[in-house]
């Protein structure tokens, strides 16, 4: 019997929803205009295009579409935001403030500033993966221009309290930007509402394509600008040049559509499918779900599985389920996962987690049968694993003089 | 990162997997890596005393694919080898036979560490005294 691969990675991307993908199809063939076309119908039907898919887009998020800044994706919003705020507001101060929990982008686009002389405070966070709100305003000095903190995480799918936060940030005056690519699309994400004055998104964790952001940028109280990162023919209002990816663009605005009227029953439908899944691979002994379960995403699952290394028992079930161990942009390395690590889990448990992401078209026959395939590798890698033997036998293994390699 | 036939024909059907008794005069146990690490190897042989021939070899450990590999592909190398023999096997002949890419050769390596501390072990337990290179954590 032919068996389809179960897809649990929707937080590394997900799946285009076919509807997507019949919205963008014209936009490569008949109506293939450059937007900026200003000459000519080909042109005109392209930025009317444009105009309406930023128009679903901006009311996904509440905004209004001279807000949305269309970028590559979320990592260029992201660096746009950072490094384009830096530079903008350089006059008033140099400061920025994120969290040691943020994706790749964020802290490397820090990290660059710190080379371009700017300071950089990372806090860190609490054992729920949350930051600390006393340590966020703890950490805001005269001289800080910028508060960059993502509304989920990546790897826990944990929520940061978006609202207090810009509390905090609205009365030190302070900007406020939120990486919040993995929840766009998936729970409500307001931030003209929350206080929030930049934030980076992207279609391809929202059933759109790859290869299409957006970043949104405050127009009123307060109007944000940002430097552009990307010099040319001044499009996107100046902010970040370059031919615009009109299918790409086409089918962000379809995918912003669906995901505004469909969110809510996605979420309830997948919310629960999640917790069958935590409910039944927690009953296997010595399991521990990392991130706060009461303010985190409805469709991620991030669980260590004690003396049990997550890459090899990844492979145990590699055949039949795909998920991700620590994350898809780190697993590549053998370093354990920085965003739990920071959680304060020992580097033996981040070793032994794996992300479980559910998405739209995750059918609950699949997450029995995954829940089938998790649990009997881990007890077959338990089988292989002389730690686990060593705990079984009640030796104390943060007794043992370990030789570090 | 796609895995070798021979690696995925060992981590499914890994070899000589279990235990010996560690505190059996004849029993070397090796015990290599740490949780932190993400590897930690467990390898034990059982030895002729009147030959010097390592009669069986057992294994059990935590880590990826390439780790169980390696160190199953060790134990079916160990067993009939004399401990000259075997304390000369080196961490590439392993690299080769299993086609580890570059990332996966510190799992090789482990797989030479665990070799050498189980010998060592026989050897202390037998009255052996051997200025061993390999400095590892005994069991």
């Amino acid at each position: 019997m032919e068996r389809r691969l179960i897809y649990l990675d929707n937080n590394s991307t997900t799946p285009c929803d076919p509807r997507v993908v019949d919205a963008m199809v014209p936009y490569f063939y008949e109506k293939h205009g450059n937007a900026a076309s200003r000459s000519h119908h080909f042109g005109w039907e392209a930025e009317d295009a444009v105009d309406y898919a930023r128009e679903q887009v901006a009311k996904l998020i509440g905004a209004d579409e001279k807000e949305i800044i269309f970028t590559s994706g979320a990592t260029e919003s992201d660096n746009l935001a950072v490094k384009g705020v830096f530079e903008m507001y350089a006059k008033k101060g140099n400061h920025i403030i994120t969290a040691e929990t943020e994706h790749k982008a964020i802290l490397d686009a820090c990290k660059h500033i710190e080379k371009m002389g700017g300071e950089v405070t990372y806090l860190k966070v609490q054992e729920d993966g949350l930051v600390s709100l006393s340590d966020l305003e703890a950490a805001i000095k005269p001289n800080t221009i910028l508060v960059s903190l993502m509304w989920a995480n990546n790897e826990t799918g944990v929520i940061q309290p978006m609202r207090e936060i810009a509390q905090i940030c609205e009365k030190h005056g302070v900007l406020f930007h939120s990486d919040a690519t993995q929840a766009v699309g998936k729970i409500p994400t307001l931030p003209r509402e929350i206080g929030i004055h930049l934030m980076s998104f992207t279609a391809h964790k929202m059933y759109g394509p790859k290869g299409v952001g957006a970043l949104y940028v405050s127009r009123k109280s307060p109007r944000v600008k940002v430097t552009a990162q990307i010099d040319g023919g001044g499009h996107e209002r100046g902010m970040r040049s370059g031919t615009l990816n009109v299918p790409g663009i086409v089918g962000f605005g379809k995918a912003a559509e669906l995901a505004r009227l469909e969110m809510a029953q996605d979420a309830e439908r997948i919310s629960k499918l999640r917790d069958k899944l935590e409910a039944k691979l927690t009953e296997l002994e010595e399991t521990k779900v990392n991130g706060n379960i009461n303010s985190r995403m409805p469709h991620v699952s991030n669980i260590s599985f004690k003396h049990v290394e997550g890459e090899g028992l990844m492979m145990t079930f590699n055949q039949q389920v795909a998920v991700s161990s620590g994350s898809a942009c780190t697993s590549a390395s053998l370093e354990p996962s920085y965003v739990l690590v920071s959680m304060g889990l020992g580097d033996d448990l981040a070793h032994s987690s794996i992300r479980f992401s559910l998405g739209r078209f995750t059918q609950e026959e699949e997450v029995d049968q995954a829940i089938e395939a998790v649990a009997k590798g881990v007890n077959h890698m338990r089988d292989l694993s002389p730690i686990w033997e060593m705990y079984k036998e009640g030796v104390d293994l943060t007794k043992i003089e370990w030789s570090a390699h | 990162m796609a895995y070798s036939n021979k690696v995925l024909d060992h981590f499914t059907n890994p070899r000589n997997v279990g235990s010996l008794d560690k505190d059996a005069k004849n029993v070397g146990t090796g015990l290599v890596g740490a949780p932190e690490c993400g590897d930690v190897m467990r390898l034990q042989i059982e030895v002729d005393e009147a030959t010097g021939v390592i009669r069986d070899a057992k294994f059990k450990t935590f880590g990826c694919g390439s780790a169980i590999a390696s160190s199953s592909l060790a134990t079916e190398w160990l067993k009939g080898k004399k401990l000259d023999e075997a304390i000369a096997i080196d961490n590439m002949e392993i690299v080769e036979e299993l086609a580890l890419p570059p990332v996966k050769i510190h799992c090789s390596v482990l797989a030479e560490d665990a070799i050498k501390a189980a010998i060592k072990d026989y050897q202390q337990k037998n009255g052996v005294v051997v200025d061993s290179a390999a400095e590892s954590t005994q069991a």
